[in-house]
């Protein structure tokens, strides 16, 4: 008796952990199943674990899904907005903060009050104005890498001049000044010093950014449609379920096969990524 | 490289692309289908920007401002700033997505008030939000007790409570459609499916949304729980404070503004709950008010997204978008208010 209660903290925590991940296993255990074993069985180990292979050469190869391609438009996507998101707002803040002019001071504003704005009230109208603009300079912007990436510089670019805002703040002014002094150019004194102090608070950007653009759906899958040529991993995921009802081999498959990327993103940066994103919320 | 020679390679350079900018926007203008236009837009604004980045001049700090603001700006008020005005704009006609013949003026509002689907999934989001507020917070901070007691272990729970935070809504609520469909209904031998029960599913809504974010809401009390002196709890262990009155006199005072932090981003992320609710009952099922069937589980962003994109009604849908975009002003502004309030206190 004395022993369990010296370690019920332990067993509760274990005990919640494994309740939390249960979905998790759920999945794992049943992409590895046929369909008619999952509706006996759903909670059972498989009894073959090759089945998973199986399951996941048919999702993979899916029409639908097409697992490579939206994997790798996905990543496109991320890894484009994310770099040119951290250049062009790091730059945007340095200059906001260094100039303190009314002009500087209204377009700050402009931006955190925008933080405030729901992507639902500009949702409808973003989708005319770049049908509009696609039309008018012949660029496809809409069902187009740089028509979407083009949309998330816009929407994440408040809330990362907001953060890097306050960061640049805190960098002393002489290490400028002394640059300056050295002769260096405006742009070269960025690049070579300010950009490099920031990039503590630049992983904070990159996480909370990276992780929302990698998850977005309702974006994605208005620009580029549920069945268009470019699909992200959400939007396959849910077109491969919208036409394959009720197969839940298939779709835990497509669902484990989705997580994946993620899952062994945080098994390696477990620390920055939750540290970054409490961060985030706190600012 | 020589002076005068740069500056007339730069003034050449913003010259060509002002031109090519100006036969493509004519090419535009004239409707022509040359799909080099396009292009040619493009390039001629990089030349410009060249132009200005090499002209040599007194002012080059304030070109450099000028170049730096520019990308951002330029995406931001084209994918925020332009639409977000439309988008009032158009709630006052009778858009159709593509074009508008008529103002109807405050029309739409009224129409909008006085349909019952519309005020039920008002009613149902707000009560949604109020209890996942206070469920998330519950799970979030008895778990952020529990990680940072002395607890062996603390970073794997963590990690683990921290986990279904970093998975989209969208496959999740795929995933929980197959659990609450196929393993609860098999578990508790019979029983139907809690998805198909108006209440029960709005339950099961809840389930998932505590689920994923009570973990990512915890950390944030981790945060602050840490940040609480340590001297000050030893001072309370001599003077002979129990755990409980501890966490409830001294801790749970000195992390208040974590609570207004915490329960401020679970209102405003309660509210726009979309994710999980589109791919876990897309409103299913159907309730029965005043001798018609409703969507029992459509919230308010979900049935923005189903008025304009399921139903077509493209300035119906933008109008409720205003008023959700209202609501969520007023609450950032009232923790804008009580976080500068406190700020002053303190």
């Amino acid at each position: 008796m004395k022993q369990i209660k010296k370690f019920l903290p332990e067993i509760i925590g274990l005990l919640l952990a494994i309740t939390v991940l249960s979905p998790f296993f759920l999945v794992v255990v049943n992409s590895a199943k046929t369909s008619a074993d999952i509706v006996t069985s759903p909670i059972s180990l498989p009894s073959d674990w090759g089945q998973m292979l199986i399951n996941m050469k048919n999702v993979i190869t899916n029409q639908n899904f097409s697992y490579w391609n939206s994997f790798f438009s996905s990543v496109v996507i991320t890894v484009v907005s994310l770099l040119l998101l951290i250049v062009f707002s790091s730059m945007t803040a340095w200059v906001l903060v260094r100039n303190k002019t009314k002009w500087s001071n209204f377009i700050f504003m402009l931006f955190v009050s925008a933080m405030v704005i729901p992507f639902q009230v500009v949702m409808l109208p973003l989708l005319s104005t770049f049908r509009e603009i696609s039309s008018f300079i012949g660029i496809d912007m809409l069902s187009s890498y740089k028509g979407i990436i083009f949309a998330y510089l816009g929407f994440g670019g408040s809330m990362s001049v907001f953060i890097l805002h306050g960061f640049v703040k805190g960098i002393p002014y002489e290490l400028e000044e002394a640059a300056w002094i050295d002769g260096a150019s405006p742009e070269g004194t960025f690049f070579r010093i300010i950009f490099p102090l920031l990039k503590p608070v630049q992983v904070t950007v990159l996480i909370l950014n990276g992780i929302w653009i990698w998850n977005d759906y309702l974006l994605p899958s208005l620009m580029l449609g549920l069945n268009g040529k470019i699909k992200t991993l959400p939007v396959a995921v849910s077109s491969f379920v919208g036409s394959y009802v009720k197969q839940w081999d298939l779709i835990l498959t497509a669902a484990f096969l989705a997580m994946i990327p993620i899952v062994i993103l945080f098994l390696f940066a477990q620390k920055q990524i939750m540290q970054g994103m409490v961060e985030g919320a706190i600012k | 490289m020589n002076q005068s020679i740069k500056r007339t390679l730069s003034v050449v350079a913003f010259a060509a692309g002002i031109l090519s900018m100006i036969i493509a926007l004519y090419l535009d203008i004239t409707g022509s289908e040359n799909s080099i236009r396009g292009q040619l837009l493009i390039a001629g604004a990089l030349l410009v920007l060249l132009g200005l980045y090499f002209y040599p001049t007194k002012h080059h700090r304030k070109i450099i401002n000028m170049l730096f603001l520019f990308p951002l700006i330029f995406t931001f008020a084209v994918t925020v700033v332009i639409p977000f005005i439309y988008g009032i704009f158009y709630s006052f006609t009778d858009w159709n997505g593509i074009k508008f013949d008529n103002f109807v003026g405050l029309q739409n509002y009224i129409t909008m008030f006085k349909s019952t689907d519309y005020v039920y999934s008002f009613v149902i989001t707000f009560i949604f939000t109020v209890i996942n507020i206070v469920s998330v917070n519950v799970v979030a901070f008895a778990l952020a007790l529990l990680c940072t007691s002395r607890v062996k272990g603390k970073n794997l729970y963590r990690a683990a409570f921290f986990l279904p935070n970093l998975i989209g809504g969208i496959v999740l609520g795929y995933v929980w459609q197959f659990v609450f469909n196929k393993v609860f209904t098999l578990i508790i031998d019979g029983s139907q499916s809690m998805l198909t029960d108006p209440n029960l599913a709005l339950a099961a809504i809840l389930i998932v949304s505590t689920w994923q974010y009570a973990g990512y809401i915890m950390m944030i009390y981790v945060t602050g729980l840490q940040g609480v002196p340590k001297d000050i709890l030893e001072a309370s262990g001599v003077d002979g404070a129990n755990s409980w009155i501890t966490l409830t006199k001294i801790k749970m005072p000195m992390i208040a503004n974590t609570f207004t932090v915490c329960i401020f981003l679970t209102l405003v992320n309660s509210f726009k709950q979309f994710d999980v609710n589109l791919a876990l009952t897309n409103g299913a099922p159907t309730r029965v008010l005043g001798g018609k069937a409703i969507a029992a589980t459509e919230f308010l962003a979900l049935n923005i997204y189903n008025t304009a994109i399921a139903k077509n009604q493209y300035a119906m849908g933008q109008t409720k978008a205003v008023v959700f975009f209202i609501i969520l002003a007023v609450v950032s502004l009232t923790q804008v208010t009580i976080s500068k309030k406190r700020e002053v206190e303190l």
